[in-house]
């Protein structure tokens, strides 16, 4: 058979993606891998500790995300479900939404797809991102979400770091503040490489969430690509089988 | 009673049946004795894989109308619960929505061979007419559904496009109230889209490709030649350089499809928002009124149309002008087979002007599909002027340049050579 080069040309433009950030900014990246089971489950102890006490994850449900992630439902219902319920339950925040609007503003979002709206990338820089604003009700102040409305409740463990401010005078004579960098404050209980790892498996945990069956579809998608190869081999000689007669 | 062209009953099923409809003639007309050019080559594999993602996008619909509720309080809780909770759920949905790209895909490259071949030329335009209201009604039928998802783009696409209708002068108003069915996108609004998506239009399509079909088994299938095989017939009454479509080209269009098949499904299980050209990251927040995405964009089988409309300034006090470029774009699509006046067909046997200009408007609209999908700055406002400018240009003045053109003498019998 002879390949037509303009088409696959056509084809090869035609399925190329621009080059498009999520989230109208570009973040360092995350380092996430779904196919790490142990770091989605220390992601999930992260989330039933540090999130869930505000957020809601309204499509997942419990026994899902047990028999994803090789969680026995003794350990999912003695160390996750923490506010109690059953094992096909979604999970569910302990705060009432209309309450939560009222103490910080606005409600906290579902989680359940925010790393498919957001892109992990997002995620990991906005929980890198916080750092002391005592102008602020929560006293602190975020980089990526500026004038956030959530506290900073992983302070403990990353420590506070300080902004550090550089003034630029701009041309019609105005001193403005820019944030150039952080410098350590108040300490917390890990390192920073124990807080980035820390950061990773909860964003990798959340991206698990925004489609449960993402590790399962890309482990299908090499077999069923690679039947199709064979299958279009095979429907190629027959075609040319076929063709022989054809003078 | 019977007519002469009924055949006699034989003893077999088959006989009992074509005794009372013509399900074998049927077969021999439209597919099975229906004598093709042998030199079609791949460009026309697009014919077939838009008839088989048509088919794949009813089948997945239907499945996914099992299980979503048309509804703004339900909708897009209704399609998580598909992916997550529905037995593979997420695969038909990623097939759906996989499918719509795929189908503008294949139904572009289809377009763009015609244009290749010049296979809307006499007598063939009523055949092309009838595949661009196929277009046309497949624009409609990817813009009601895009809306049902009910996510945040989705509700902001629909706003931005259905208040283009509001520019135009005196019933504007009344017309987008009267396509919402409300003061704005509502769940009334998302009713009637479903209604239109999964009813209306699907029925349309299909009667519309019946045409489509019956019309080109009518008056024939070109050929990358552009000539007339009818003119060199056999002993049997078929042309001496076609083949029946059973088996030759079923065997190759099940070629094409496999391939394809490789390609879609390599998207559907690695890559099903590809980017977010294929599903869009605002689209999985909920559609929320209050606040618009940061950058809206139609779905790239429309930007280049987008871009097109956002690259006419308002003048005069209103936007309508933008939507007015917009709507000729594709109208004066219809009018290609009467625009194109060189006496030969294929591009095989045409001058450099038409060749140099068609590959300059493939380029073009492919830059205007890209300044479509970016904000309205600067390097792409300008670009989408001269795409613009130059797409209009491609088509109106057709009738000149095709004119003065030089070209080739198209040979007696089609060009093929055996492998």
């Amino acid at each position: 058979m002879r390949i037509d080069r303009g088409l696959v040309l056509a084809l090869a433009l035609s399925l190329a993606p621009p080059v498009m950030a999520a989230g109208g900014g570009s973040y360092p990246d995350a380092g996430t891998d779904i196919h790490d089971t142990p770091s989605l489950q220390r992601g999930a102890r992260n989330f039933a500790n540090y999130c869930m006490g505000c957020h809601s994850a309204q499509y997942m449900r419990w026994n899902r995300l047990a028999a994803d992630l090789g969680i026995s439902e003794q350990v999912l219902e003695e160390n996750l479900m923490l506010a109690g319920g059953k094992p096909h339950d979604v999970i569910l925040s302990a705060m009432p939404a209309a309450q939560a609007a009222e103490w910080f503003g606005k409600a906290p979002p579902d989680l359940s797809l925010i790393a498919r709206s957001r892109g992990v990338d997002y995620l990991s820089a906005f929980l890198h991102g916080f750092y002391a604003d005592p102008s602020r009700p929560t006293g602190v102040n975020n980089t990526v979400l500026a004038n956030t409305a959530m506290p900073h409740v992983l302070a403990n463990l990353q420590g506070l770091q300080e902004a550090e401010y550089e003034l630029v005078t701009r041309e019609d004579g105005v001193t403005e503040q820019h944030l150039v960098g952080f410098k350590a404050g108040a300490p917390g209980e890990l390192t920073p490489e124990q807080y980035d790892d820390f950061v990773r498996d909860t964003v990798n945990f959340l991206d698990y969430m925004g489609e449960p069956v993402k590790a399962k579809r890309e482990r299908l998608g090499v077999w069923v690509v690679l039947f199709l190869l064979v299958l279009f081999l095979l429907a190629w000689l027959q075609k040319k089988e076929y063709w022989k007669d054809v003078r | 009673m019977a007519n002469a062209n009924t055949p006699a009953e034989d003893g077999t099923l088959l006989g009992w049946i074509n005794a009372r409809f013509p399900l074998t003639r049927m077969w021999e007309e439209q597919w099975g004795k229906y004598y093709a050019p042998k030199n079609l080559n791949n460009w026309y594999l697009f014919g077939s894989l838009s008839l088989f993602v048509l088919v794949l996008q009813i089948v997945t619909g239907i499945f996914l109308t099992m299980n979503y509720k048309p509804s703004a309080a339900e909708a897009f809780g209704s399609v998580e619960y598909i992916m997550r909770d529905v037995e593979w759920g997420w695969l038909i949905r990623y097939l759906h929505s996989t499918g719509a790209s795929a189908f503008f895909l294949v139904v572009y490259l289809h377009m763009f061979r015609a244009m290749l071949y010049g296979s809307y030329r006499k007598p063939r335009e009523l055949l092309w007419i009838f595949g661009m209201v196929i277009y046309l009604v497949l624009m409609a039928e990817a813009f009601f559904g895009y809306l049902l998802p009910w996510g945040n783009m989705s509700y902001w696409g629909a706003q931005v496009i259905v208040s283009l209708f509001g520019t135009l002068p005196v019933i504007g108003a009344g017309l987008v109230e009267w396509i919402r069915g409300d003061f704005y996108i509502s769940d009334i609004t998302l009713n009637r889209f479903f209604a239109l998506h999964v009813i209306a239009l699907p029925l349309l399509l299909v009667f519309l490709v019946v045409a489509h079909l019956l019309a080109l088994h009518e008056v024939g299938s070109n050929n990358p030649d552009g000539i007339d095989v009818k003119k060199h017939k056999g002993p049997d009454g078929h042309p001496l350089d076609s083949i029946p479509s059973h088996p030759y080209y079923s065997v190759k269009d099940i070629m094409g499809l496999t391939a394809f098949l490789v390609l879609f499904c390599a998207v559907v299980f690695f890559a099903p928002t590809l980017g977010g050209l294929f599903l869009e990251a605002p689209n999985f927040e909920p559609a929320n009124p209050m606040q618009t995405p940061e950058h809206i964009a139609p779905v790239w089988y429309f930007t280049p149309f987008y871009a097109m409309l956002r690259a006419v300034p308002a003048f005069l006090g209103t936007q309508v002008w933008g939507v007015l470029v917009m709507g000729a774009a594709i109208v004066l699509l219809f009018f290609l087979p009467w625009l194109d006046r060189s006496p030969v067909r294929s591009i095989r046997y045409r001058g450099p002007i038409y060749k140099i200009a068609l590959a300059l408007f493939v380029i073009w609209f492919v830059v205007l599909g890209y300044c479509g999908l970016m904000p309205a700055v600067e390097p792409f406002k300008t670009l989408s002027v001269i795409g613009t400018i130059y797409y209009f240009a491609y088509l109106l003045l057709m009738p000149w340049f095709t004119r003065i053109d030089s070209h080739k003498p198209e040979p007696e019998r089609v060009t093929y050579h055996a492998h």
